[in-house]
């Protein structure tokens, strides 16, 4: 309990990157003084909104008749689509969002209309006075619902290689399965919230917890009918994001923004939980249909496989994330010849959105479960099975065409194998399985190869701001958002390291566009590795300056100066910090610098099918071992050992924190957290009450997480560390395939018919289907 | 009679006489006091963001629990002593569970922290050393979607059973003196016959307020009503707490039964319940969370008439009876008369459920109850399974079966407890035709938490394992590992 945290790579060269540092908020979080949007003291006069939302998934709104809304207690105005000067949409790709409804229904939750009211509780109060009158269709709400409609939000798109069809053909053994993954809620504990604030001349600035404070000032510009440069979006920190407020915040940043122009008072929207739940985009949820061909030592020879997601009523980030699905269906397996096929299902339900690991997870539930398969199949150690699936020399080149060449697989597989006595384990619960009826055992050792890099290339980009103080204070900024990843405490880390300084002089300041414009979303793990180095480049660039300065005066070679312990060494002179600040000052020169940084070799064309969509890979590797009740379908985890590679970590405790949380909200998503939409399309789990995330006691005690000692990312990344925000979470697989194989032990050779998630129900159905 | 709350903060005493009698404690946290470190995560007591403690006194002594300041109503606070998670750094320095928490990792985004702190907090207080299950137990109620909960688990594990040495323990005894003089024993009536939040001191005056507005909400935990005004936006005007009535909440024991006040909680009626049947405990452990055991009351529990309640089929498989109060008159009835159908109970507007007669089961008689969710802890139960059997010769002699979840009310499977009668337990073939009378006994529904086969499958296979349990148990079958929990780690 509460070791040291050490570092996991040898590095001499390093005093501050690399240490274990607590969160640069734990302090504020601990005592309640960290604030996040809500608790921001409210400017005089604000007003707080409430949305009105469609009861109905599918038709037309007939007639929305406001009046007792308006003329409830408090209210000041109430918003339909007719009072938004600009355009009505917060589509963050193609469009097909509209703030407001106008004519046509689209989902169960989606936004009528909004009031605004003198306390929240009156908007809550008013919002439900509403008459609306429907003309309503049949919905589609299933996948399978929206693929026989033959409805769909995008294209669709293949991966392939080889001619698939001849090579099963003449594959030594053949396996077809199917298996549906359910979506997930992302249960930020801090739900949807802004608040907009005006100023002179139609300015706004705008408080938003998002990933994307840049797109939420695109999007309320382009609604009010102004310029970009009019609007100021801030974020200080998120009460957790997850993907779930990378695109989905803006539409209420918009209606606060409205509202507040409207009346040209502040005003905030804070969304009830059950409302966020109901109205905001969530996890793809997929149908996944597939056929291999294999060898006798179940080497694949090839993979066909269709995935049919679940993008709700429109395209909003869906391209990007059935396309990481694909990218991420041979996790980390060699497809010699392949087709991955992806279809982008339209249904009448919110549209699904990013969610770390943005697809990807998906198309790696889809290759365990046939990993499973085969060696179910072949009565063969599934992990063996793994092995001689890897990527290696000569099977080396993914189905989109990148080569694998950073692969450290063997050895992380390896040494998970023997510190997790999987051998000695799985005998043991055959014999386990062997003695008892009612409670069957299962364990499993699944590997993560996750690509790095925003497959949208233009992504690949951030920018920074570091000022240096007279005093020798330092503030860093940057396009990246916190929302508790330890985001800005590893770029604090790396701005201490280049001017040489404690890390407690290194002032972390609010994400706000009008410091640095023209950011990309904090998504895609890729937060540290872009912003990172724009801050360190800006760094540089000021401790450059500050070092020309130290040899003009005292005639010193710029070689002879030494950033260290809060000192600058020139020569054999030793002097302050803060005082080469001041002198760089009285000397004219300027300490505040941008840095800018784009990712290299990122050659993806989508159109051509060709190039390398990522930097690099992530690595690393889990073993699970759950125990089923055959009578009820409970499950119980009750060991897990992780051992993960994030290259040479900046800061240890803060990735030990990422690997463990992903895993947990991974083993969520396929265990306990079930989405239920009824016929109608009405979402049912749309609170905690239904929707269970993982609790304390659904964490093993046993919970073995290491990071694998690392010489450092191949890639030249941010000091070679690696990216570690969305990789960990897929490492539950190892949770799913364990179920899968205490299930199995129930009829040996028979795969079990279990689809994610694997609550006591789909269990217990998996377990019954074993019988016949 | 008082007119005005009082209750204490930072050592201060606060008197508010003019509130809307629904105003949660939340909101006068954040909204009034502008005190924000208290987060909203859910607004239905279910995730513990709101997390605060309020330090009563039970029995005499002063004890710290955790709240879900979102859905407890201000009024709620009456004589309490209220502590937020702004309230525990002194002089610049952070509480000790504060501190492990940093120094452990324990937060990412923070939002959820605050009510983690609330919850250590409420742990070191109780003096409880606790172990890793023992601390998953008090963070039951608390939803961390960062962490993975590792770290804050070990930050507990570390504060835990370690003496507080904070404000709170410095100004121990003078808190307790000012509860004590807050516990005057008056009734206490805030606004005006039109609209009140009243809490009368003794159970006559609550009995006799109740009667005289029959139109009034009765509010014991909250844990239920306060999603009446927070989700479903209801008007409450007049509201009757009963958390103040002197004896409310008395829980007493005989050689054969006992007698749980309506007011008790389950927190106060837990050691009692359980040392009837370790399931008992099982179920009353994983029933909502810490903090939903401190508010919510067994009579609520009853009262409210849910379907899924997990306490009435216990109770009702046990043979539990109600004593009832309107006014002056008082009546009895069996527990299980007292649901008529879903929505409809044997209470009269302004009657009260005043106690919970528990017979103790007898040496020949053998309890299970199992509470099946999608979740362990704090879930809502798909099914809640309760059966207590009398074996007499290796058969059973009689049995009282009762479900919650598969009927619009908890419910006796009348049919398989005739069907049962006369099994021989070293027979499972025997127990073959009351597995099937189940389905005569119940028509479970589909919903969100599970569909009506599974239901009715898991009660069919729920009796196979308590009967193969209590088989193994008297020696008429072999001893069988059922329970996932406690299966653990191979070795």
């Amino acid at each position: 309990m509460g070791k040291r945290i050490q570092p996991n790579s040898l590095r001499e060269d390093v005093v501050t990157v690399g240490k274990a540092l607590a969160h640069d908020s734990a302090a504020k979080h601990v005592a309640g003084t960290a604030a996040y949007v809500d608790d921001i003291l409210e400017p005089e006069g604000c007003l707080h909104l409430a949305p009105g939302l469609s009861a109905i998934a599918a038709g037309k709104l007939k007639k929305l008749d406001l009046s007792a809304v308006r003329a409830a207690p408090g209210v000041v105005a109430v918003l339909t689509a007719k009072d938004v000067p600009g355009v009505n949409d917060c589509s963050p790709s193609i469009g097909g969002d509209p703030i407001l409804a106008e004519k046509e229904i689209l989902f169960c939750g989606q936004v009528l209309f909004a009031v605004a009211a003198e306390t929240r509780q009156q908007a809550r109060q008013a919002a439900r006075l509403a008459k609306v009158d429907y003309a309503k269709a049949k919905p589609l709400v299933t996948v399978q619902q929206g693929l026989a409609a033959r409805k769909t939000v995008l294209d669709p798109y293949t991966f392939r290689r080889g001619d698939v069809k001849s090579a099963l053909k003449q594959s030594a053994k053949r396996l077809k399965g199917e298996i549906s993954i359910g979506g997930q809620e992302h249960f930020y504990l801090e739900g949807q919230v802004s608040m907009a604030v005006p100023g002179e001349a139609g300015d706004m600035r705008v408080h938003c917890s998002t990933q994307h404070p840049t797109e939420v000032q695109h999007l309320v510009a382009r609604m009010l009918g102004l310029p970009d440069a009019a609007i100021v979006c801030e974020c200080r920190r998120m009460g957790g994001g997850f993907g779930g407020k990378e695109s989905q915040a803006g539409q209420w940043a918009c209606l606060a923004a409205l509202a507040s122009s409207i009346t040209g008072r502040p005003c905030k929207m804070r969304l009830d939980r059950d409302d966020d739940m109901v109205a905001t985009g969530k996890r793809h949820d997929f149908h996944v249909r597939y056929e291999a061909g294999f060898d006798r030592r179940g080497v694949l020879d090839a993979v066909d496989v269709d995935f049919a997601g679940r993008c709700g009523c429109s395209a909003d980030l869906s391209l990007g994330v059935n396309d990481r699905t694909m990218f991420h269906a041979d996790n980390a397996y060699y497809y010699p010849d392949c087709r991955i096929h992806s279809q982008r299902i339209f249904t009448n339900t919110v549209s699904n959105t990013a969610f770390r690991g943005f697809g990807g997870p998906q198309g790696m539930v889809f290759s365990e479960r046939m990993m499973d398969a085969i060696a179910i199949g072949m009565d063969e150690d599934p992990l063996e099975i793994r092995r001689r699936n890897f990527y290696r020399r000569g099977r080396s080149v993914t189905p989109y065409g990148m080569a694998v060449k950073d692969n450290i697989l063997n050895e992380v597989v390896d040494e998970l194998e023997r510190s997790s006595a999987y051998q000695r384990r799985r005998k043991a619960i055959a014999r386990f399985n062997g003695q008892n009826n009612f409670l069957k055992k299962g364990i499993a050792l699944t590997p993560v190869k996750f690509g790095i890099a925003f497959t949208l290339k233009h992504l690949n980009q951030a920018g920074a701001l570091v000022h240096v103080y007279t005093d020798g204070s330092i503030q860093v900024n940057h396009g990246g958002t916190e929302m508790g990843q330890g985001l800005y405490l590893k770029v604090a880390q790396v701005v201490a390291e280049i001017f040489g300084v404690d890390i407690a002089r290194v002032r972390i300041t609010a994400t706000t566009t009008d410091k640095v414009p023209n950011t990309t979303p904090t998504a895609a793990s890729s937060g540290s590795d872009l912003n990172g180095m724009a801050a360190r480049r800006a760094a540089e660039t000021i401790r450059e300056r500050m070092v020309k300065v130290a040899c003009r005066l005292y005639q010193a070679k710029p070689s002879q100066v030494k950033f260290s312990g809060g000192n600058v060494f020139i020569g054999g002179r030793e002097i302050p910090f803060g005082e080469l600040a001041k002198t760089c000052f009285l000397e004219r020169v300027q300490l505040s610098a941008t840095g800018y940084f784009s990712t290299p070799n990122i050659t993806w064309d989508r159109e051509a099918i060709s190039g390398n969509p990522f930097l690099y890979f992530a690595y690393g590797a889990s073993c699970s071992e759950v125990t089923i009740d055959t009578l009820t379908g409970e499950m119980k985890v009750d060991r897990v050992d992780i051992l993960h590679d994030v290259g040479a970590s900046i800061n240890p405790a803060i990735d030990i924190g990422q690997i463990e949380g992903g895993f947990v909200q991974g083993m969520g998503w396929l265990t306990t957290e079930e989405l239920v939409f009824d016929e109608e399309g009405r979402l049912r789990t749309h609170a905690p009450s239904t929707y269970k995330i993982p609790t304390a006691s659904d964490v093993p005690e046993a919970f073995n997480v290491a990071l694998y000692k690392s010489a450092g990312n191949p890639a030249k990344t941010i000091y070679r560390s690696k990216a570690v925000g969305e990789p960990p979470l897929m490492l539950a697989t190892s949770v799913f395939s364990a179920i899968t194989m205490a299930i199995a032990s129930l009829n040996p050779g028979k795969v079990p018919a279990l689809d994610a998630p694997a609550t006591p129900e789909a269990i217990l159905q998996a377990c019954q289907g074993m019988m016949s | 009679m008082r007119g005005a709350l009082r209750f204490l903060r930072n050592g201060k005493e606060v008197e508010i006489g003019d509130f809307d009698p629904a105003t949660t404690l939340l909101d006068y946290l954040r909204l009034t006091e502008r005190k924000t470190g208290t987060k909203e995560g859910c607004n239905e007591g279910d995730c513990g963001a709101c997390t605060v403690a309020l330090g009563k006194l039970r029995d005499g002594d002063l004890k710290y629990e955790p709240v879900n300041a979102c859905i407890l109503l201000l009024g709620q606070a009456d004589g309490c002593d209220v502590i937020t998670a702004d309230d525990l750094a002194q002089n610049g320095k952070l509480h000790a569970v504060q501190q492990a928490m940093v120094d452990l990792h324990g937060s990412q985004c923070g939002f959820c922290t605050p009510g983690f702190v609330m919850s250590l907090f409420t742990l070191q207080h109780s003096g409880t050393k606790a172990d890793r299950q023992g601390v998953n137990d008090w963070l039951a109620g608390n939803l961390c979607r960062c962490t993975g909960y590792r770290p804050i688990a070990d930050a507990a594990v570390k504060t835990a059973g370690k003496k507080p040495k904070d404000a709170l323990a410095a100004r121990w005894g003078k808190t307790e003196k000012a509860l004590q003089k807050f516990a005057d024993g008056k009734d206490l009536f805030a606004g005006d016959e039109a609209s009140f939040f009243a809490a009368p001191g003794s159970v006559k005056s609550l009995a006799a307020l109740c009667a005289e507005h029959p139109d009034a909400t009765i509010l014991s935990g909250a844990t239920d009503v306060g999603l009446w005004v927070t989700k479903q936006m209801r008007h409450l005007p007049k509201i009757i707490y009963t958390g103040r009535a002197e004896g409310f909440d008395a829980i007493t024991e005989s050689s054969r039964q006992i007698v749980v006040g309506a007011g008790a909680t389950y927190t106060q009626a837990f050691d009692k319940l359980a040392s009837l049947s370790p399931d008992i405990g099982e179920v009353l452990r994983r029933l909502g969370s810490r903090h939903v055991r401190a508010s919510g009351t067994v009579g609520g529990n009853i009262a409210n008439g849910s379907p899924i309640g997990d306490t009435p089929p216990m109770l009702i498989a046990l043979g539990a009876s109600l004593e009832l109060r309107h006014g002056t008159s008082k009546r009895t009835l069996p527990l299980e008369a007292f649901f008529i159908d879903y929505g409809k109970q044997d209470r009269k507007p302004g009657e009260l459920i005043t106690k919970i007669v528990v017979p103790k089961p007898g040496k020949k008689q053998h309890f299970r109850a199992w509470k099946i969710s999608k979740r362990f802890d704090q879930d809502i139960s798909a099914v809640l399974f309760a059966a207590l059997f009398s074996i007499e010769n290796g058969r059973v002699a009689k049995a009282r079966i009762a479900c919650g979840g598969m009927a619009g009310t908890p419910k006796r499977a009348k049919h398989a407890e005739a069907a049962i009668a006369g099994a021989r337990l070293d027979d499972p073939a025997t127990w073959e035709r009351a597995r099937a009378e189940l389905e005569r006994d119940y028509t479970p529904m589909t919903d969100m938490r599970a569909s009506s086969s599974y239901r009715m499958e898991i009660v069919k296979n729920l009796m196979i394992k308590a009967l193969t349990e209590i088989a193994g148990e008297t020696g008429a079958g072999k001893i069988a590992a059922t329970r996932v929990l406690e299966a653990g780690e191979v070795v």
